[in-house]
């Protein structure tokens, strides 16, 4: 299970971050302005598991010196429940698992707040809470899936911008929509996330515009899967550590 | 360059990390290092005792056991919630370096423990030779485990560094081991020691070179600025002076192999630190990220 976010629908209500803290509890940080934008919570993090993008682009005019038009994008960018999830393989303790639905979920108690499963997300979707030191991301509602509900965020986005379903359903939906944008002569836009062997991405998304104008990563790479090799370098390292140490006692002398 | 388009940055969103920062403190390049000379004394403790240098062995010994009881005090330290250090101990996950580490760290605490207490104590010669083996192959994933544990991330300058970081640590490591039982051992028995500190420290900073250069223009970038750049610039002045102290002085003089010693342990310190400082700097910025993965999709022909 997963979400396709169309981002070319979305008007910014910021209903589902709203949704999503209520009904998970998240502690409000709402209410710190930042001035960029009319954002006020800027990116994701341990209290904002759904984050909706305001970005300002200007159009440029042919008249010059005009100030010309602005365009406004908006997404709603939320944790992609990878399916293959970077963090969820280098968590020491076993706190982060992947549920019944497919999804990556960080299991409270366990947490040990250790953080390596912080600069692990290409997506820079979990972080440390400051108060209680644990890791947290959205769970996709695991509580409301487990009761056969949507996810808060999905139910409360008043233009389907947010959808929820099985991802081969949703990766179908997403490509008519692409199809028919493209039809109506909207050129820009394009999938992120919705072809599996590029990155699997569990949420995925109907973009306007370069995935780096969202503060997306271009090409996320699922950097655990070099994990084999990465010990190799290490193994070889280490050997060349023993090798140097026998050969400091060649000649003897003390 | 950061792409400029209408006028606005289009690298990123409002100059906002892509990646988040690792949340990681003080404790983890002071354990870096602990660890490193800790895990490179073990070895050099047991090829000391084979070639029936007891001095040697016994200072490298000690360093090895100091090391170990430091670092995981470091480590806990560093967690989020210490009182829930025994989770690390809940599962061996393979696909994890820090499982993997902690594991290692474990075990090594324990056999480089037996092996000084036997060693100090006089009591079971045979168990010391069994033990202090243990610990010289355990200690050798100890001091290169963390170079694994820092490129299995997303964080681009240590990710990319993966085949050179585990040489830049290992040597590191050599050198920490060989200056500290040099400190400790009196001069006319530290031959041994002084060489593998000089060899570790010509070894790491060409290892901390190449990686630089394998990096390429954009991600060695944070290595030349700001806390990570002042860092790598003191260790190689710090290791570079000590070595050449060291070894030059340091077989006729114990003030000098103290001092050379001294300064080598700082400048394998400050490389772990230019190595933890570079990868925040990258992570901060989304330039490394963004800039990085735009020409890896190039190369793909995307
Ligand atoms: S987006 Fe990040 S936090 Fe979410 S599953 Fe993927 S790696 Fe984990
Ligand atoms: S902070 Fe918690 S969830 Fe993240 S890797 Fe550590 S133990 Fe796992
Ligand atoms: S799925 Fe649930 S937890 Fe995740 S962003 Fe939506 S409301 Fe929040």
């Amino acid at each position: 299970m997963g979400f396709f976010t169309d981002t070319s629908v979305c008007i910014g209500c910021k209903a589902c971050e709203v949704a999503c803290k209520e009904w998970n509890d998240v502690p409000d940080v709402i209410g710190e302005l930042t001035g960029e934008s009319y954002d006020n919570t800027s990116s994701l993090g341990a209290n904002t598991w759904r984050h909706v993008a305001f970005i300002e682009q200007r159009i440029p005019t042919e008249v010059p010196d005009a100030d010309g038009d602005v365009r406004w994008l908006m997404s709603s960018d939320v944790c992609k429940h990878c399916t293959e999830a970077p963090c969820l393989d280098v968590c020491p303790t076993g706190a982060l698992f992947r549920t019944e639905f497919g999804t990556v979920v960080v299991q409270e108690d366990v947490c040990n707040g250790c953080g390596y499963c912080i600069p692990a997300c290409p997506f820079g979707v979990l972080d440390r809470r400051e108060d209680d030191g644990r890791a947290w991301k959205c769970t996709l509602c695991y509580d409301r899936l487990k009761g056969g509900m949507e996810p808060a965020c999905a139910q409360a986005c008043p233009t389907d911008s947010i959808q929820f379903g099985p991802l081969d359903e949703l990766r179908e939906k997403a490509n008519g929509r692409l199809e028919m944008l493209h039809e109506a002569g909207v050129e820009e836009a394009r999938l992120y996330g919705a072809n599996e062997e590029e990155y699997g991405m569990g949420a995925f998304f109907l973009l306007l515009d370069e995935p780096e104008v969202y503060g997306l990563p271009p090409d996320p790479e699922v950097v655990t899967r070099k994990l084999g090799r990465l010990w190799g370098a290490a193994a070889l390292a280490a050997g060349a550590l023993a090798a140097g140490v026998a050969a400091a006692f060649i000649g003897g002398g003390r | 360059m950061s792409e400029e388009r209408n006028g606005r940055r289009t690298d990123s969103y409002y100059g906002r990390p892509v990646i988040k920062e690792p949340v990681w403190t003080w404790e983890i390049p002071w354990y870096f290092f602990t660890g490193g000379l800790a895990g490179a004394s073990a070895p050099l403790a047991l090829a000391a005792d084979l070639s029936g240098n007891q001095r040697l062995a016994r200072s490298a010994r000690l360093a090895a056991l100091g090391g170990a009881m430091v670092s995981p005090v470091l480590l806990i330290s560093d967690l989020g919630r210490p009182e829930r250090f025994l989770n690390m101990l809940r599962v061996v996950k393979p696909t994890s370096p820090m499982s993997i580490g902690t594991w290692v760290l474990s075990s090594f605490g324990l056999s480089s423990g037996i092996a000084a207490t036997s060693d100090v104590f006089g009591v079971f010669p045979r168990a010391r030779t069994l033990f202090e083996g243990a610990a010289a192959l355990l200690g050798l994933p100890l001091a290169t485990y963390t170079a694994v544990l820092f490129a299995d991330t997303s964080v681009p300058v240590w990710h990319e560094a993966r085949k050179e970081l585990p040489l830049v640590f290992a040597s590191g490591a050599a050198a920490s081991a060989g200056a500290c039982a040099a400190v400790f051992t009196p001069v006319g028995e530290a031959a041994p020691a002084r060489r593998l500190a000089v060899g570790g420290v010509l070894a790491e900073i060409g290892a901390a070179e190449l990686m630089k250069r394998r990096l390429g223009r954009l991600l060695a970038e944070p290595y030349e600025k700001e806390e990570a750049g002042r860092y790598s610039k003191l260790a190689t002045t710090l290791s570079g002076a000590g070595a050449a102290v060291l070894g030059l002085a340091g077989g006729k003089n114990r003030a000098a192999a103290v001092a050379g010693g001294a300064m080598i342990l700082a400048g394998a310190l400050c490389e772990r630190w230019s190595v933890y400082k570079a990868g925040f700097q990258s992570a901060r910025d989304p330039r490394y990220t963004v800039e990085h993965q735009r020409e890896r999709r190039r190369r793909k022909g995307l």
